[in-house]
């Protein structure tokens, strides 16, 4: 949690300075959903995520190099500069990708999680997805494959209230856990931003997904700290409490449990420099190649399997 | 060798790579237990069974959104949206992430899917289950785009399609699938992108594709009948197009036609067209031509669309108009 707020605060700080070019959305705050969800993964797991997708992405195993190095759109970026904050992917860890589109990623979970159940073993897909993406058809195309199927995957909302510049009340009619009911699936609705509280909840659903091969909604309770965007001056904003941090409840609940502050602090200045240095990195890569782009429009034979 | 249609051969193409490859997968509407709307996927789920010929509901996003992921997922999934015109529905799946993804992904993974669909008036089928819009994919950079015209080529059209590590949309033209022809024992391969002289002519080059190069030929013969010898090419592949094959046969008629079902404005034969006009342009001693459906959706009425489809006369008509 601590290495995607740090990741997060330098792409903001990065962004500002011109750093890192085009949009990007970032997901402070919702760091406890991504780092508790992955911790019950494994590397054969997939993940499809959303334009928020920084936290899935580091959480499931995207190098902090590969990283910065992409969204600063660098020759050895993790996907050679042609896809940035939006599309941060990994497949050898199992991150399908960001995406660009709202509900984008939903199919792809389910697809993939036709391919675990279809494989044999006991692997599973996560789809994650926000609030906004309740009011898109996809997500009831979706529900009722997996139920119908029998698809292993788990769908995460991570809900923030926010379907980008206006809030979800005012956009979706309905309850997520009554709209799984409707299908049939079960539905299990936590704080997300208590890490611990994430963790053992997708323990446990992950585990009931291994054997039962079956969908199961994980909805989470989350803030979206900083804007839709970054630049988003949010003037349409007026939350009436202030935002809750998954980083100082974990912080809190450390210093209960008798965690040393020094600790704490060698975390933070650990992670601060791993950081520096991933981004210090990125900054002497090398622009790409419009030739080496043009060169991967098509996959050549034998690029699949 | 033997008599078939060419529903036959695809139903057969389908089998062969199943056979061939436990990961191809079908998914589609009505695929399985009926067997398809058009019946060219019969007998597959008593060989295969429910785990590789997968019924769907009606949700062509999802099922087209699926394919990218069973494919990332080292299947290689065949789809069937049942017609052409409900592809407006998988576009999210196809254009932005299908097409998009190993580029967008820096080179990583591969999206070999196949999407088989079915465009084409002639039916009474009505202005949305008659469409050709295959220009729309061949525009996307990342889809390929094929449209067989014999039974031979769509089997072994569909072979490739299915061996290709790319998004393919393999576009079958409904009218075709009762039309019998001879289908090889073992169709000799053919590689996407790769057009056939479907006859040879010294006078002027006919480029078309799909359904309509069967239309094409008719007016060949009657062109021939009048002393006019026309090279008739079968495009077979739109995305990537033979644009070598084209040109050398430009070089020996002098004169070029393009004639496609789709609607003429916007389509396959303007990109044609242009390239000709371009690289071909010393070659041309007239006007290129081009015949496409108007520009209207394809309407119902049985006179309505006889009058709408284009056919041979207009094909001749076009010929005609090269000689200025």
């Amino acid at each position: 949690m601590a290495t995607i707020r740090e990741a997060e605060r330098h792409c903001g700080a990065l962004f500002a300075a011109g750093e890192i070019p085009g949009f990007i959305h970032l997901s402070d705050g919702q760091e406890a959903v991504s780092v508790g969800v992955m911790a019950a993964l494994r590397t054969d797991d997939t993940i499809a995520s959303t334009h928020r997708g920084h936290g899935h992405a580091l959480a499931k195993g995207l190098g902090l190099d590969g990283f910065f190095r992409e969204l600063m759109g660098k020759a050895d970026g993790a996907c050679k500069g042609r896809g940035g904050s939006m599309h941060v992917a990994d497949l050898s860890v199992g991150m399908l990708g960001a995406n660009g589109i709202v509900g984008g990623g939903v199919a792809i979970a389910l697809g993939s999680g036709l391919a675990q159940k279809l494989r044999g073993g006991d692997g599973l897909a996560v789809s994650f997805f926000g609030d906004g993406a309740l009011a898109e058809g996809i997500i009831h195309e979706a529900f009722n494959i997996a139920k119908l199927k029998h698809v292993p995957i788990l769908f995460v909302c991570e809900n923030n209230g926010w379907s980008e510049f206006s809030p979800t009340s005012t956009q979706v009619s309905f309850t997520l856990e009554k709209l799984a009911a409707a299908y049939g699936i079960a539905w299990f609705g936590i704080d997300g931003s208590d890490v611990e509280r994430v963790a053992q909840c997708a323990a446990d659903i992950v585990a009931r997904i291994r054997i039962e091969r079956g969908p199961v909604v994980l909805e989470c309770s989350t803030t979206r700290i900083r804007g839709h965007y970054e630049g988003d001056s949010q003037r349409y904003r007026n939350d009436p409490a202030p935002p809750v941090d998954p980083l100082a409840i974990a912080r809190a609940r450390l210093l209960d449990h008798g965690t040393a502050p020094a600790a704490i602090e060698t975390i933070e200045s650990t992670v601060n420099a791993i950081v520096n240095a991933a981004v210090d990195a990125a900054r002497l890569s090398a622009e790409p190649s419009l030739q080496s782009a043009l060169d991967d429009v098509y996959a050549q034979a034998g690029a699949a399997r | 060798m033997s008599e078939a249609r060419f529903a036959h051969a695809i139903n057969r193409s389908l089998d062969h790579a199943m056979a061939h490859d436990a990961k191809v997968v079908l998914l589609g509407e009505d695929i399985a237990n009926a067997g398809g709307s058009f019946a060219v996927t019969r007998g597959l789920l008593d060989k295969y069974g429910p785990d590789r010929v997968i019924d769907m509901p009606i949700a062509e996003n999802a099922i087209a959104g699926m394919a990218v992921g069973l494919a990332v997922g080292g299947f290689r999934p065949v789809i069937e949206i049942m017609f052409m015109d409900f592809m407006t529905l998988t576009m999210d799946a196809l254009v932005n992430q299908a097409a998009k993804l190993h580029f967008m992904f820096g080179g990583q993974g591969a999206v070999p899917m196949v999407v088989r669909t079915q465009h084409g008036g002639g039916l009474n089928a009505g202005p949305q289950h008659s469409q050709c819009l295959e220009a729309w994919f061949a525009h996307v950079p990342g889809l390929k785009v094929v449209v067989p015209a014999t039974l031979d080529d769509a089997y072994a059209l569909l072979q490739s399609a299915i061996a290709d590590p790319n998004p393919v949309i393999f576009v079958e033209n409904k009218a075709l699938y009762p039309m019998k022809g001879v289908l090889s024992d073992a169709p000799p391969a053919v590689p996407l992108g790769e057009a056939r002289i479907a006859r040879a002519g010294r006078d002027v080059t006919i480029v078309s594709y799909g359904a309509m190069v069967h239309k094409v030929m008719a007016a060949a013969q009657t062109l021939a009948d009048d002393g006019i010898e026309a090279e008739v090419i079968d495009l077979r592949t739109v995305q990537p197009w033979d644009e070598a094959c084209v040109l050398a046969s430009l070089a020996r008629t002098h004169r070029l036609v393009v004639a496609h079902e789709a609607v003429e404005a916007f389509g396959v034969g303007a990109e044609i067209v242009a390239r000709m006009a371009q690289i071909g342009f010393d070659e041309l001693d007239g006007p290129i031509m081009r015949v496409g459906g108007a520009f209207m959706p394809v309407p119902f009425g049985r006179t309505l669309e006889i009058d709408y489809m284009p056919g041979p006369a207009q094909v001749i008509a076009a010929v005609h108009g090269t000689y200025g």
